[in-house]
């Protein structure tokens, strides 16, 4: 008998099939994923977890016998009562005494259910969206140079040389014009300390003192290393783009912006921060949050403590410009923003508040996004008529050329499709 | 097969440090246990239950190279196919949320038998399972008809390997689409995919990828009157002569679909033939499982029994590790009555493990009832003779037909009902009395037979004449249609694979009427 370890064998035998399945179902897993964002809190989004997809979809299909009609056999254990030639009234469809044998498939089964993975599960949330377009305007400052090895050179310094690619050379060349071998000399020298010792063979003596100076010469004459075998590793610099991004999320926390608003802002902070963190390996988040005057503060004060005051949007501006102008020069940072807030602002601040937004925050951001948030039982007739304040502000700015993506949302379920509106690559936005 | 990455340990001299005679004390073991566990084990089996056995390979495994197993039915080796995965998610995901276990052990029908046991197995569970798995379980393969005449023990393995590699190169050359459609269609259709009756030929799964490439080079040099573009002069009616001709040349009627597909299907490439062999020798390989199952399962449930109540008599195992048996064992000869809302059917484990006692009692202790009914084996003595040669010469339809015993009936309680669409009740036909023991039997027996549990589908003509159409029949039981979507989705797939039409037509066989027919037009040209 054999005792065979397989434990340590490499895992995931599966995983081929399970991509295989992946694919054949991925409309219907797609689905499914964006559906069950509109139920998941954000922080389980981040999770992955258990989707269900319609088994029809990837039902294999095979020829059997139905499971109603005709006159069937039930053969059953656990007699109580009954005697030959009974008659039991028929039992309620889908249930009861002889029932059971008929349940495996059918159409009107259960859907399927498995788990994603945290990264299938955000790579089929995030499928399809893009960074917007705008990085291309900064093109010069958001990138740097970086040293790439780029093959071998025939000059450079000292310190790159390139020892093996060099002695390759060196041998090859050695090789080609047969320098001699130095234990072939060493073998001669020998000979000739042997033939000189015993002196029986003048004439061998002879010819081997002769052969030896050749070699000698030769050897001289064809250098070890030549400076034609030199190689030095070549480096390039490539444009390297900035790896990093921070995320600025602004939010008026007034009065009246209510918890609903809060936490529509929330998802969709969220779903940015997920979707930065997809492209960029390093995200930082500033948080930002204002009345009538701003402050930078941490996650847990900015969704959950309250606080009064009056409104004054340009507050957040200022402050987060100092924040950028501190912490995150954008020479070295992709810079995103996204404001969220009822649209209320004090009448005399609204002038102020264009001119920084245009001025000195937009000019440094990759992206800037204001979302409006409302009431859920707003009409959607009248929050759509009633523009706010800050929303006049704005598109005004944007009628004037600045680059701000403007969305209202008022429902939870609303979130997710706005975030994709904003996000869609150029091809689908076209069409949408 | 390759043995890559594996460490076979060699057995090493026992230590003394357990009390005298036990294989092993508590829940923890070791390689040296196994080897020992699997030492008393053996000795058991052979000496003296007489078993006979291929030899043994134990692979020790994880829970998660279980789900892997399970998800390419149970084979070490398979194609990639979607559908495996998706039997992976649903598998893992009932899993993780402890909805179902695993299964303790996977034995593969293979020269040597390779028996997977996991690593989460406690001691006493590892020595069931090697006595389930690699003796009972392997004693009915290496012996049994169906197995020996079906099965080919030394080739599975190598064939896998070839499929997997077949099937991988098909992706790489014609892309992964073509070929996921073709195992998708040949899938569908693998239940219609054995011979049910042997041909002369054993098959010899190591020179079949000779064979195959030997036989299309043969093919495709003859002339088939399937590719015949000239038209025929008269079309007149049919004559009896040019029926049977055709059902000659095309080998009809013909009730392996896959087959027929493979040989005159007039549209698949040399690739996609030898596709569909895969599938089909694949399915013909498990045919012989899905008709034992009552058989196989209470062979290996009687020999574990055998030998845990041996090696606790015999002082090898603790009472602990015994009461922890009894308590796995019980739960899978557990048969849970009708009206409880768990019942599933019958539970093949606890029919099989009951009706092995009963020829035992009635070989050792028969009653006058058993005398009547059993005179061939009642009071015989040798048990394990008589049970060898069950195991040896039935399968699931026979062996209850002919050794379900009044006795069992009575203890099982078993009871017979008939549901008739056209009454408005049921009828108990049968129960556990004097009268009922050899309808109950006939009936129960009826329900292994894989007559009776898969659909009688035939192809029966093809109109070689005209549209190039396949027509199939059903042949119905009981007046049981086939199930409508699953049906038609099929049928396309059939279609596809064909090119051309397929008509399947529903027939009664008692009135002779066609009751229902289902047809499908090939979609696209699958190259």
């Amino acid at each position: 008998m054999h005792i065979v370890d397989r434990r340590l064998n490499p895992g995931g035998k599966s995983l081929a099939n399970r991509q295989r399945f992946l694919r054949r179902a991925k409309a219907l897993v797609k689905r499914a994923v964006r559906d069950s964002s509109k139920e998941r809190s954000i922080k389980d989004l981040e999770a992955g977890g258990e989707v269900s997809i319609p088994l029809d979809g990837v039902r294999e299909p095979r020829l059997r016998r139905s499971s109603e009609g005709g006159v069937r056999d039930y053969l059953l254990p656990g007699n109580k009562d009954y005697v030959e030639g009974e008659r039991i009234p028929r039992p309620p469809r889908g249930g009861g005494g002889g029932g059971s044998q008929g349940s495996p498939g059918g159409e009107g089964e259960d859907d399927f259910r498995f788990a994603l993975t945290h990264e299938e599960f955000v790579d089929l949330f995030l499928e399809d969206l893009e960074l917007p377009d705008l990085a291309k305007r900064k093109l010069a400052t958001t990138e740097q140079l970086s040293w790439r090895r780029a093959g071998f050179s025939v000059t450079g310094s000292p310190a790159n040389l390139a020892l093996t690619r060099t002695m390759r050379n060196s041998l090859s060349r050695r090789i080609a014009l047969r320098r001699p071998r130095p234990d072939a000399i060493a073998a001669l020298e020998a000979e000739i300390a042997e033939l000189e010792r015993t002196r029986d063979d003048p004439i061998r003596l002879e010819e081997a003192r002769e052969e030896l100076a050749r070699m000698r010469k030769r050897t001289r004459a064809i250098p070890w290393i030549d400076p034609i075998d030199l190689r030095y590793r070549r480096s390039e610099s490539t444009p390297r783009p900035v790896a990093q991004a921070v995320m600025f999320c602004l939010m008026d926390v007034s009065g009246s912006m209510t918890e609903h608003m809060k936490d529509l802002a929330k998802r969709f902070f969220t779903l940015l921060y997920l979707f930065l963190k997809r492209r960029y390996k390093h995200v930082e988040i500033v948080f930002i949050r204002h009345t009538h005057e701003a402050s930078e503060v941490d996650e847990e004060t900015f969704f959950y403590s309250p606080e009064t005051g009056g409104t004054v949007v340009s507050t957040a501006l200022e402050e987060m410009i100092r924040v950028m102008r501190g912490r995150y020069r954008p020479e070295d940072w992709n810079i995103y923003a996204a404001q969220a807030s009822d649209g209320d602002n004090t009448s005399s601040d609204n002038a102020k508040t264009s001119a920084l937004l245009t001025e000195e925050i937009l000019p440094a951001c990759q992206y800037f996004a204001y979302l409006e948030v409302g009431r859920e039982d707003d009409s959607p007739m009248g929050f759509g008529y009633r523009q706010s304040d800050l929303w006049r502000t704005y598109d005004l700015a944007r009628t004037g050329g600045a680059q701000i993506a403007m969305r209202k949302v008022r429902h939870r379920r609303d979130i997710y499709p706005v975030f994709r509106e904003l996000f869609a690559k150029k091809s689908e936005r076209a069409t949408a | 097969m390759s043995l890559a990455d594996t460490t076979t340990r060699k057995p090493t001299p026992r230590r003394g440090r357990l009390p005298d005679g036990l294989l092993f004390e508590g829940a923890d073991w070791d390689f040296d246990t196994i080897q020992r566990v699997f030492d008393a084990c053996e000795d058991v089996a052979l000496n003296e239950l007489g078993l006979d056995v291929y030899p043994n390979q134990v692979e020790v495994i994880t829970a998660e190279q279980m789900l892997d197993a399970y998800s390419s039915i149970g084979m070490p080796l398979f194609y990639k196919h979607w559908s495996f995965g998706k039997h992976f998610a649903a598998h893992e995901a009932s899993y993780r949320k402890g909805m179902r276990g695993l299964a303790y052990e996977i034995v593969i029908n293979s020269n040597p038998c390779i028996s997977y046991i996991m690593e989460e197995n406690t001691a006493t569970m590892q020595t069931l399972v090697i006595a389930h798995a690699a003796f009972g379980h392997n004693h009915f393969f290496k012996n049994n008809y169906l197995f020996k005449q079906w099965t080919d023990a030394d080739g599975i393995l190598d064939y896998l390997e070839f499929a997997k590699g077949f099937i991988s190169d098909c992706e790489e050359r014609y892309g992964h689409g073509p070929v996921e459609m073709m195992l998708d269609a040949a899938h569908a259709l693998m239940s219609q995919a054995v011979h049910r009756y042997p041909r002369k030929v054993r098959p010899d799964l190591r020179t079949e990828e000779k064979r195959e490439r030997e036989r299309r080079l043969h093919e495709e040099r003859m002339y088939n009157d399937l590719w015949r573009t000239v038209p025929t002069k008269d079309k007149g009616t049919p004559d009896d002569a040019e029926l049977l001709r055709r059902h000659a040349l095309l080998q009809l009627p013909q009730e392996n679909i896959l087959y027929f597909l493979e040989k005159t299907a007039p549209k698949l490439a040399p690739w996609q033939r030898e596709a569909l062999r895969i599938v089909r020798l694949i399915a013909q390989y498990f045919y012989p499982q899905g008709q034992t199952k009552v058989m196989n399962e209470g062979c290996a449930t009687y020999v574990h029994y055998k030998i845990m109540n041996r090696l606790h008599e015999t002082g090898r195992i603790s009472d602990g590790a015994m009461l922890e048996f009894l308590r796995s064992h019980t739960n899978v000869v557990y048969q849970p009555q009708f009206d409880e809302p768990h019942y599933g059917g019958i539970n093949p484990y606890a029919l099989g493990f009951a009706m092995m006692q009963d020829i035992e009692r009635i070989c050792e202790t028969p009653t006058d009832e058993d005398r009547e009914w059993f005179p061939d084996i009642a009071g015989r003595g040798d048990h394990m003779a008589v049970l060898r040669d069950v195991w040896a010469n039935y399968r699931d339809e026979s062996f209850i037909l002919q050794f379900l015993s009044p006795h069992l009936m009575r203890k099982l309680k078993m009871f017979h009902v008939v549901d008739d669409e056209d009454e408005p009740d049921l009828e108990v036909r049968a129960i556990h009395d004097e009268r009922g023991y050899r309808k109950l039997r006939r009936a129960l027996a009826m329900q292994y037979d894989v007559a009776h549990t898969d659909p009688d589908i035939q192809i029966v003509d093809v109109d070689l004449a005209g549209d190039r159409r396949l027509i199939l029949q059903h042949a119905m039981l009981n007046r049981v249609g086939l199930e409508e979507s699953d049906t038609r989705r099929t049928l396309q797939h059939l279609a596809d694979l064909w090119g051309y039409d397929v008509l399947l037509r529903e027939v009664d066989p008692q009135t002779e009427t066609v009751v229902k027919e289902h047809t499908a037009s090939a979609r696209r040209r699958l190259v």
